[in-house]
């Protein structure tokens, strides 16, 4: 069935069954509906709001819920802030690429693999593969700050990504398999006789085909990559070397000790956007991302 | 031919050794170095006497520790059923693929996509008792009389916590207690609407039973997430008022990169992974037992 059919016999039959016309009930779901959007659409609104005020208007007390005047004030001071916005934000997008990179390299040969492959002693294979999720990354953190900084890898972005690769693997290379597995034999089977090796099939026939997974594997591991905080606190110590959500509580603390509020919604706004933005454009694919991973 | 089929056993081993070399650099070492340091008075400066089981001993005594797992704890029993009660409710509102629904789905989920970091700062501030709108907006509805100063209070500050975390991640239970009720067949809700089954008895006699298992396993996927719990409350109490809210993985930070005792750190990570081994190899042996294929 497809998923738009779905979607009409869900829309008919689960909700009090629809008569001709809109009935009170109805009108009550919407109106809940609107409630909810508020409520839930009010603090990321609100944040924004607060950080186009001036930085006085900010840090009013009692505050105003509307700016009194439109500024980009504290834009100005999270763009000035220490090392200057753009190298956080450079940091923040390096480790993400370097970790959609390592996900993309070592999930799809290890889903071609398992997918495509008699492999002997698989749930061997299977037991290592899913140990990041059995063990905890916030346990082994202290061993791997101890050997990673024998060999320069703290303060490091390729370090951070490493960490980074570990939290979004056993994902990555879930979706790949199934993606690999749902590929006919025929297509194949039509490639090996041509006399492709298993190499030339993954790279032409396979990885064309798996292109949605692709996505989704980059969108989930560059979200999180992105957001992600204990790591980078532990592992990033030079303030030059700071990701966005280290430079959000270097915010908080400011130079002076008292809290700038302004800067600091303004900074929430910025280190928000980019994960909306690839949210908004490529929403399907988190969402299937999200089900498959987390009850499929 | 067998020979062919020879080697293709160990060409897929061949595909899939780079991620198991990758697992086991970077996953299964520091987990075999951390079982090792769990045994010694290690600490950042240097140090390493092999003390055997002194530091699990001392895990008994560490009343600290016992409080944080406490709090880690009650914080988990305490948000998980608001986190899936909120979500299957939120799904029965929004399951039907109306505009208006489409919307209010893609509104709750938004906080979902961005960082604990961002939203635990966005509430500390909407959370201030001088300068923050949310105590603002409770004072203009006459809910309260004075802002509330939130993080004065262990009680109060837990339920900041859990106001602002359930914000961020009421949407996740949401799609997918959606997705597992549009994929019920429709047949057999319409079978009971024939019978004259009003909408709650759709619900609970048929709803919930079917979807059972989407809510056992995101349970425990949210207790997980909950159990690991730190960016929140390293951002919006730091473990205070008088280290009331240390959580289990903070109560480690602290010992490991505060305090420096990294021996003593590694023995309390060890503990923490046996809890997550719990929950993780249940919802592990679930999802393999009921695939949907």
């Amino acid at each position: 069935m497809t998923a738009a059919a779905l979607a009409t016999e869900a829309e008919a039959v689960v909700s009090a069954p629809h008569g001709r016309r809109a009935s009170p009930i109805a009108y009550l779901v919407a109106a809940v509906c609107i409630a909810v959007i508020a409520i839930m659409g009010a603090p990321m609104a609100l944040s924004f709001l607060a950080s186009i005020k001036t930085p006085a208007d900010a840090s009013a007390a009692p505050p105003r819920y509307l700016p009194q005047a439109l500024s980009f004030g504290n834009y100005d001071k999270v763009i000035h802030y220490e090392a200057g916005l753009a190298t956080y934000l450079a940091n923040s997008a390096f480790v993400a690429f370097l970790t959609i990179a390592a996900c993309i390299v070592l999930a799809a040969p290890a889903g071609y693999g398992l997918a495509r492959f008699a492999i002997r002693g698989k749930e061997i294979a299977f037991l290592v593969l899913l140990a990041p999720i059995m063990i905890p990354y916030q346990a082994i953190l202290t061993p791997l700050y101890l050997d990673f900084a024998k060999v320069g890898l703290v303060n490091s972005h390729v370090g951070l990504a490493i960490v980074h690769t570990i939290l979004q693997l056993p994902f990555s290379i879930y979706l790949m398999r199934n993606s690999f597995e749902a590929i006919p034999r025929e297509i194949e089977e039509a490639a090996m006789i041509d006399g492709c090796s298993a190499w030339r099939r993954l790279l032409h026939v396979f990885l064309p085909l798996a292109v949605p997974a692709i996505v989704t594997v980059a969108l989930f591991a560059f979200i999180n990559s992105w957001n992600e905080f204990l790591a980078a606190l532990i592992f990033m110590s030079r303030e030059a070397s700071f990701t966005v959500p280290i430079l959000l509580v270097s915010v908080r603390i400011g130079r002076h000790g008292a809290v700038d509020w302004g800067a600091l919604q303004a900074s929430v706004i910025i280190s928000i956007i980019p994960c909306l933005a690839v949210y908004l454009a490529l929403q399907r694919y988190y969402i299937s991302g999200l089900i498959s991973g987390a009850v499929k | 031919m067998p020979r062919a089929r020879s080697l293709e056993r160990w060409q897929g081993w061949l595909f899939v050794a780079p991620a198991l070399v990758f697992v086991a650099v970077f996953v299964l070492a520091p987990l075999g170095q951390l079982v090792a340091m769990s045994l010694t008075d290690r600490s950042l400066l240097g140090g390493g006497k092999f003390v055997g089981f002194e530091n699990y001993l001392r895990i008994w005594r560490d009343s600290g520790f016992w409080r944080a797992l406490l709090f880690t704890g009650k914080y988990t029993l305490v948000l998980t059923p608001i986190l899936m009660g909120l979500g299957f409710a939120l799904a029965l509102l929004t399951v039907d693929n109306t505009p208006l629904k489409r919307i209010t789905r893609t509104i709750v989920f938004l906080p979902v996509v961005i960082g604990l970091s961002s939203s635990s700062l966005l509430w500390f501030w909407l959370l201030d008792e001088q300068v923050g709108l949310f105590n603002k907006l409770l004072v203009d509805l006459h809910l309260i009389r004075e802002p509330i100063v939130w993080f004065v209070t262990a009680d109060l500050a837990f339920w900041a916590v859990v106001i602002s975390i359930t914000w961020k991640v009421v949407g996740f239970g949401m799609v997918l207690f959606v997705s597992g009720i549009q994929s019920i067949n429709p047949d057999i809700l319409e079978a009971a609407v024939m019978d004259g089954a009003g909408y709650w008895s759709r619900v609970r006699l048929i709803i919930l039973p079917l979807s059972r298992r989407v809510l056992l396993l995101t349970t425990l996927v949210s207790a997980i997430g909950s159990i690991l719990a730190f960016d929140q409350f390293y951002i919006m109490t730091s473990g205070g008022p008088r280290g009331q809210t240390f959580t289990a993985v903070y109560w480690i930070y602290q010992n490991s990169f505060v305090s420096f005792r990294l021996g003593y750190g590694a023995a309390l990570s060890i503990v923490l992974t046996l809890i997550i081994l719990i929950f993780s190899t249940t919802q592990i042996a679930i999802a393999a037992r009921t695939a949907e294929t």
